[in-house]
């Protein structure tokens, strides 16, 4: 055997293995930054070009572009592909964030002009085009009940059907019923909402009620949850369920146990993810609910209001304060999703110590 | 209390496939049987037959007997769940539930089988991490949770959980191959000290485990891919590791096999 020795000291570097490489310097970035950017601005301004927009994305290009040039030049190919590939995913994450933000600064912008109290606390009844006033307690108790409802039937529902594509289901059976799940998935809203117009209120002859909302909600939240905690289920190891059975634990007890247990928080995030979406429907609300000026508690009868439907309607008003009422409607409803999407994480946290 | 397992003209399949033939076995209580032979031979299928694991995995059949002191596992009215309560298993991968603490990854399979009374979990508790040798490391973070500790804990958290609801046969599908060799250490220690009260089954890669910790080994092999395993021998370790009758015997356990 060799005997370890070190290098000798001060011994010249001739990298015969050509470990190193050139490396841009730090200064080469910052000046290919404020030259795209430079350029783009000149371009705006020389040419008919009329958008902020097309500025950002005209310096993000250039960037891009310059970067890799210049990478590809001092650097070589896969440095250069290197950089080109993190530009772009850089860029792609920064452009969608550019929609979020500029929603959420519009609504909170638009929609401060009416936050107030009377809004909280005061309904639409005998508020007149011209007056200012008015609210949308109405419709925030009526999407409240509309969607509490919708959950409490639809959550348990689709998460029994997931169980069962998971921990039972096998052959001609599960694969009909996730067909079906697929199909129902891709259902447009305004469907599910004529369908339980069709078939609940003309059929059966139900009146329009909060009820019949939430019945069309649930036609659209079921396919969400089956899938999402299907995916959630399906990620829990089967090592668990096969260390519960080991013990001599029933397979319904280890389902309710052991594998829903750990599969949770995915669950519950899945099912927040579901309630957010028919929470901002106002498709299928139209047809069933009819929307109320008045406040109505009772979701089982007579028409309701709900928060997506008072804005549909505010904002087709031509008066700037209904305007308002719709924006300051959004920027509750967004606030009220969020909320719930908060308050179920908390709880998903402290079920899973 | 301990307990013999026959194993008569046992046939093992995957849906169409069979993937071990004609094993005829008679285990010994309170021994350590083990399980040798290459991979894919059917020494953790055969392992998993032995407490009706095996069917969990959907298409999968047996066919023959497996007596527990007499009485066969796959007799008619048979239910897989009572067989489990009666032979305990611990897996290659160290298993604990991520969700639960140290103290209810023990009593797991007495709580979820109904038992409440807090004196009697707290006690077994106790009895079955000090059986596993885990007491001492664990005893003062019970409420800490499983997943927490290093590997060779948890395979003995998930021994001290298997033990915990008094089985009578404890299977070990090669409960050391993720472990280091001080875990593997512990964990052999540990069988030595649980075969005086319970009769014990491991499938091992490892030869030296084997002739370290068992008192009789079980060879399996097979006469090529696609074909069913065979149980070739079986006999007292010290035989079959110093003069075994089969020549595919001696060719597996001096490493010329294949």
């Amino acid at each position: 055997m060799s005997t370890l020795t070190a290098a000798p000291e001060g011994a010249p570097v001739t990298d015969k293995l050509r470990l190193h490489g050139n490396k841009l310097p730090a200064f080469a970035l910052p000046v290919i930054a404020v030259v795209s950017v430079g350029v783009s601005l000149l371009l705006y301004f020389a040419t008919p070009m009329d958008s902020e927009i097309q500025i950002l994305l005209l310096s993000l290009l250039l960037f891009a572009a310059g970067q890799t040039i210049a990478s590809s030049l001092i650097e070589g190919g896969r440095r250069a592909r290197d950089r080109f590939a993190t530009t772009l995913l850089i860029g792609a994450f920064l452009l969608a964030m550019v929609p979020l933000v500029a929603v959420l600064v519009t609504v909170i912008s638009k929609g401060a002009a009416r936050f107030d109290y009377d809004f909280f606390t005061h309904s639409m009844r005998g508020v007149s085009a011209r007056d200012h006033g008015g609210g949308a307690y109405a419709a925030i108790i009526g999407t409240l009940e509309q969607i509490a409802l919708a959950s409490l039937i639809a959550v348990p529902f689709g998460v029994l059907v997931s169980i069962y594509l998971v921990e039972y289901g096998r052959g001609r059976i599960s694969r009909t019923i996730s067909f079906f799940v697929d199909v129902l998935t891709g259902l447009p809203s305004i469907i599910a909402g004529l369908f339980i117009y069709a078939f609940y209120l003309i059929v059966l002859g139900a009146p329009q009620t909060g009820f019949a909302g939430s019945l069309a909600l649930i036609i659209l939240m079921i396919p969400t949850v089956v899938r999402s905690s299907e995916e959630m289920l399906k990620l829990v190891p089967n090592e668990l369920r096969e260390a519960s059975f080991a013990l001599g634990v029933e397979r319904w007890r280890t389902i309710l146990k052991v594998v829903i247990p750990t599969a949770l928080p995915g669950i519950v995030t899945g099912v927040m993810l579901a309630i957010a979406r028919v929470a901002g429907e106002t498709a299928p609300l139209l047809l069933t609910i009819f929307g109320n000026d008045s406040i109505n508690n009772d979701p089982f009868s007579g028409h309701q209001s709900a928060l997506p439907l008072y804005i549909f309607t505010e904002a087709q008003k031509p008066q700037s304060w209904a305007v308002d009422r719709a924006w300051s409607a959004a920027l509750t409803l967004i606030i009220i999703v969020m909320l719930l999407n908060l308050i179920a994480r908390f709880i998903a946290r402290r079920t899973k110590v | 209390m301990a307990t013999r397992i026959d194993i008569q003209g046992l046939n093992v399949f995957y849906g169409k496939f069979k993937a071990v033939a004609g094993v005829n076995l008679a285990i010994e209580p309170k021994n350590v049987t083990a399980f040798i032979g290459p991979s894919g031979c059917g020494k953790s299928t055969v392992l998993r037959t032995l407490n009706r694991m095996h069917e969990v995995i959907p298409g999968a059949s047996v066919e023959g007997k497996v007596l527990l002191d007499g009485e066969d596992l796959y007799g008619a009215g048979v239910d897989p769940v009572n067989v489990r309560r009666q032979v305990g298993m611990v897996f290659q991968r160290p298993n604990p539930f991520p969700t639960m603490s140290i103290y209810e990854n023990v009593v797991a399979g007495l709580k979820l089988n109904g038992t409440r009374k807090k004196s009697l979990l707290d006690t077994r508790v106790e009895e079955s991490l000090r059986g596993a040798n885990l007491w001492e490391e664990v005893k003062d973070r019970l409420g800490r949770p499983g997943a927490g500790l290093s590997g060779g804990q948890q395979q003995r958290l998930c021994i001290a959980r298997a033990i915990a609801v008094e089985p009578q046969v404890l299977l070990m599908d090669e409960p050391c191959s993720a472990l280091d060799p001080i875990s593997t250490l512990a964990i052999e220690d540990l069988i030595a000290k649980l075969k005086s009260s319970y009769t014990i089954v491991i499938v091992t890669h490892n030869m030296q485990q084997a002739s370290r910790v068992s008192d009789a080994t079980a060879f399996f092999s097979l006469e090529a891919t696609g074909q069913p395993g065979k149980l070739i021998e079986y006999d007292k370790t010290t035989k079959i590791f110093t003069s075994p009758t089969e020549k595919r015997t001696e060719d597996y356990i001096s490493g010329r096999f294949g």
